[in-house]
């Protein structure tokens, strides 16, 4: 059985593309529109990996990621935080809620592969 | 492997166009000083979200253009730089440039770069307080950062000391993934430093202890191992040093060139993938153009009125079997019961008419939305204060009454804002407070939906639209003299008539009124004014419904049955043949009060058999039109009913004078009369003995 990732994005287009680059390489892959509906996926099942967009509506991201840290089950798992910005300070925003590392937008589906392989 | 991310890009275009809607509404909320710390945050993510998607799906010229908005609004956000009206106007600028560019990549053209160029550049000049150039400035950065990488691989290798914080873990990094993809990059010497784990009895299973020393050998750039560590940078500690001589030549390590041959391919590979999505959109223009489905070719229909249908259906349903029962089984006895099936029928088939056409109905707040954005443009470019009350916006009305509104509404809110609303001086000086209004409000009336716009302005100078009618010839000083208000006013309408002293670009181009008159018209509704010289103008317009339903009068002209749109009917008289006149031509005109009307034979016109009865026999139906009304000889007048309009164009062609025809309850076809039609056809016929004349 393939490994789980958690997608969190407001973008439909984005949630999309993602969930169908990474089934197309055997994930399985489940989508979340903001935070709250994110935390809430995540504890119905375990995901082996967790990508989350940083401006949602509702939850944000990182309020998203450090809440999930919370959780015993996503202790170690990684999550990766979608920013459009290549800014250290975004970056570091996001290690500091917990994420394990970031995917720079835009990024194409080889990118997200790869970045994928990284870190499963 | 290749995924085709063309089929993400509708939703995103979809997504897309909300996000600039969020955009602009929010824009304007900020500029008026009414938004909170929420709407500066929706702004954002709507900038972020189009950037990242648009990079994504390879539209880089809309992802570079909205980066440059989404770091103004990320300093205006963060409370880094104040909200100016200066950067709220560009902002509501690259909105619309957006809104171009995104509409060019629906169709799979090159976006226009014109006006991006221009409002980026005045983006620049607010984030950098002067118009620099920051493309150069960039374009500088990547060069010297090229002459960093040549000088970072000239090494035998690398050391690495890499010593992750006791937490690293809790990050969800893993120290062996790290060292694995080290090792990837050529040979590696390994080496542990264990010294710091603790007895076991104190050892936290979650915590790292572990510190590594690692000699990576290969032609390998310090960019790559920093790449391995970025997301770790602030968990440990990390030294990267490079070792062996540090020879220039590369030819001078051919040891190290073998051994790394495998992994240096990686690195072009992954400079490469941008540059290839950069070119797919230089090639774009040459594929076919991909024919997008046309706004206005599908409809969003809420589930409710969806359920209201299949409700009604099943009503329709259950009536037409109990009906057929009894038809299969009749006597006399239930002829009541019967009557009752029926008129449970007709209720049945009316309600499902009524939901079919509640289907095509939007409220007007989609054709409403646009002004927020007109009236402030407008408003800052006239130097005018202006508020801009909405109101009914959930008024619902048929999707193509509406778009055909749209434009006429436009002109006339523009006329208030230019002619209506006075300068805040002005209306300081008057006791006005210093903002004007201008009110939007819509609701149902009848079968009719009405639409007001109402300012607060100067009202219309009824002397001076008077001495311009005299002058236009449209009138005499006489007639002018006890002429009630709304007729005064009504010359506004006039082809040609403006009042304005010099022509600006917001109104005033001389077409105007009349063509917003002769839209409403030929959506068969009409439109009133009424107004007070210093208080201000209202608009009242008044509209069908719907466009597939129309209040017509039958008429009967000799063996045909006519229908003329009820709205269009002023009055009907009997004629008194003592009142016609002939003028030169064979064209004839009937004195009906103080006014002379051009009569129409329409029995001569469609050359139909003559009319059956006597002249003084028979009635004339005055009909308004745009510049004059019209009277229409017509035998009976018959009933008034709804007519369901069927299209002539699509079933037969166009014939000028009818606009459509409709099938009567006997099962007869009648025809339509388009009076605008009739109007020019009556004109077209007249206008060679004026030139006579």
């Amino acid at each position: 059985m393939g490994k789980k990732i958690l997608i969190v994005d407001d973008s439909t287009s984005m949630r999309q593309m993602i969930s169908f680059t990474l089934k197309g390489a055997g994930y399985e892959t489940a989508e979340a529109v903001d935070g709250n509906a994110g935390l809430a996926e995540a504890q119905k099942q375990r995901y082996d990996l967790v990508f989350t967009d940083v401006n949602m509506p509702g939850m944000d991201g990182l309020t998203f990621t450090s809440e999930l840290r919370k959780l015993a089950e996503y202790k170690f798992v990684p999550v990766l935080v979608l920013t459009t910005e290549a800014s250290t300070e975004k970056k570091m925003a996001g290690k500091k809620a917990g994420a394990t590392g970031w995917l720079v937008k835009p990024f194409n589906p080889e990118q997200l592969l790869n970045t994928v392989k990284r870190v499963l | 492997m290749s995924i085709d991310l063309s089929q993400f890009k509708q939703t995103f275009l979809e997504e897309s166009d909300e996000g600039l809607d969020v955009l602009e509404s929010g824009l304007l909320a900020l500029d008026s000083g009414s938004a909170d710390e929420d709407v500066i945050h929706a702004v954002f993510r709507a900038a972020h979200s189009i950037k990242g998607g648009a990079g994504t799906f390879g539209l880089n010229e809309i992802a570079s253009f909205t980066h440059i908005m989404e770091t103004l609004l990320d300093e205006m956000r963060d409370g880094r730089r104040e909200i100016t009206q200066e950067a709220i106007t560009a902002l509501l600028n690259s909105v619309d440039v957006l809104r171009d560019m995104l509409e060019a990549a629906a169709e799979d053209v090159p976006p226009p770069m014109e006006n991006a160029e221009q409002v980026t550049q005045e983006l620049e000049a607010i984030l950098n307080g002067v118009g620099q150039a920051t493309i150069q400035t960039t374009t500088q950065a990547t060069t010297n950062e090229q002459v960093v990488d040549e000088e970072s691989v000239a090494s035998v290798g690398w050391k690495v000391f890499f010593k992750p914080m006791e937490h690293m873990l809790r990050t969800g990094n893993d120290t062996v993934r790290i060292l694995r993809e080290l090792s990837a990059l050529g040979e590696i010497k390994l080496t542990s430093d264990t010294s710091e784990i603790p007895d076991f009895s104190l050892m936290d299973p979650e915590l790292s202890y572990i510190s590594w020393n690692a000699e990576l050998t290969g032609e390998i750039s310090k960019e790559q191992i920093t790449e391995i560590f970025e997301w770790v940078d602030e968990d440990c500690e990390l030294v990267i040093e490079p070792f062996g001589e540090a020879k220039v030549e590369e030819t001078a390590v051919p040891e190290a060139v073998a051994v790394a041959a495998e992994t240096v391919q990686v690195a072009p590979e992954t400079t490469a993938q941008p540059a290839t999505v950069q070119s797919e959109p230089a090639a774009q223009p040459v594929a076919a153009k991909k024919e997008r489905k046309k706004e206005g070719g599908s409809i969003r229909v809420g589930t409710d009125k969806v359920d209201e249908l299949i409700n009604m259906v099943g009503e329709l349903v259950i009536t037409q079997s109990m009906l057929s029962q009894m038809g299969s089984d009749f006597s006399m006895q239930r002829l009541e019961d019967m009557r009752e099936g029926l008129s449970q029928l007709e209720r049945n088939t009316r309600e499902l008419q009524e939901s079919v056409m509640r289907i095509r109905m939007l409220p007007i707040s989609f054709s409403f939305q646009r002004f927020p954005r007109l009236v402030h443009d407008l408003s800052s470019k006239m130097g005018k204060k202006i508020e801009l009350k909405l109101s009914g916006e959930q008024t619902e009305l048929d999707k193509t009454v509406m778009e055909k509104i749209g434009d006429p509404l436009v002109h006339l809110v523009r006329n208030s804002l230019d002619h209506g609303i006075e300068k805040p001086e002005v209306r300081v000086e008057a006791g006005k407070p210093e903002t004007g209004t201008i009110h939007l409000n819509a609701y149902h009336q009848g079968g009719h939906i009405m639409i007001e716009i109402t300012d607060d302005g100067a009202g219309l100078p009824k002397d001076k639209l008077l001495a311009k009618a005299i002058k236009q010839g449209l009138t005499t000083e006489s007639e002018g003299e006890n002429m009630p208000d709304d007729k005064i006013y009504d010359f506004i309408f006039h082809p040609g008539f403006s009042t304005a002293e010099t022509v600006s670009d917001v109104s005033g181009r001389g077409v105007g009124m009349d063509v917003v008159r002769k839209n409403i018209k030929e959506l068969g509704g009409n439109i009133e004014l009424s107004s007070e010289w210093g208080k201000g103008t209202k608009f009242t317009i008044r509209l069908p419904l719907t466009l597939a339903i129309l209040d017509g009068q039958l008429l009967r002209i000799g063996d045909e049955v006519y229908i003329i749109p009820l709205v269009s009917i002023i009055e009907s008289v009997e004629i008194d043949p003592s009142q016609i006149s002939s003028i030169a031509g064979g064209n004839e005109v009937y004195k009906l009060r103080d006014e002379y009307i051009p009569l129409l034979h329409l029995d001569k016109m469609f050359r139909r058999p003559p009319r059956h009865n006597a002249l003084e026999d028979s009635l004339m139906v005055v009909v308004e039109g745009d510049t004059h009304n019209l009277g229409i000889i017509v035998d009976d007048l018959l009933t008034q009913q709804q007519v369901v309009i069927k299209s002539l164009e699509s079933n037969y062609k166009r014939v000028e004078g009818i606009s459509g025809a409709t099938i009567l309850g006997d099962g007869t076809v009648a025809l339509i009369l388009d009076m605008m039609g009739l109007i020019a056809m009556s004109q077209a016929v007249d206008a060679p003995h004026a030139k006579a004349s």
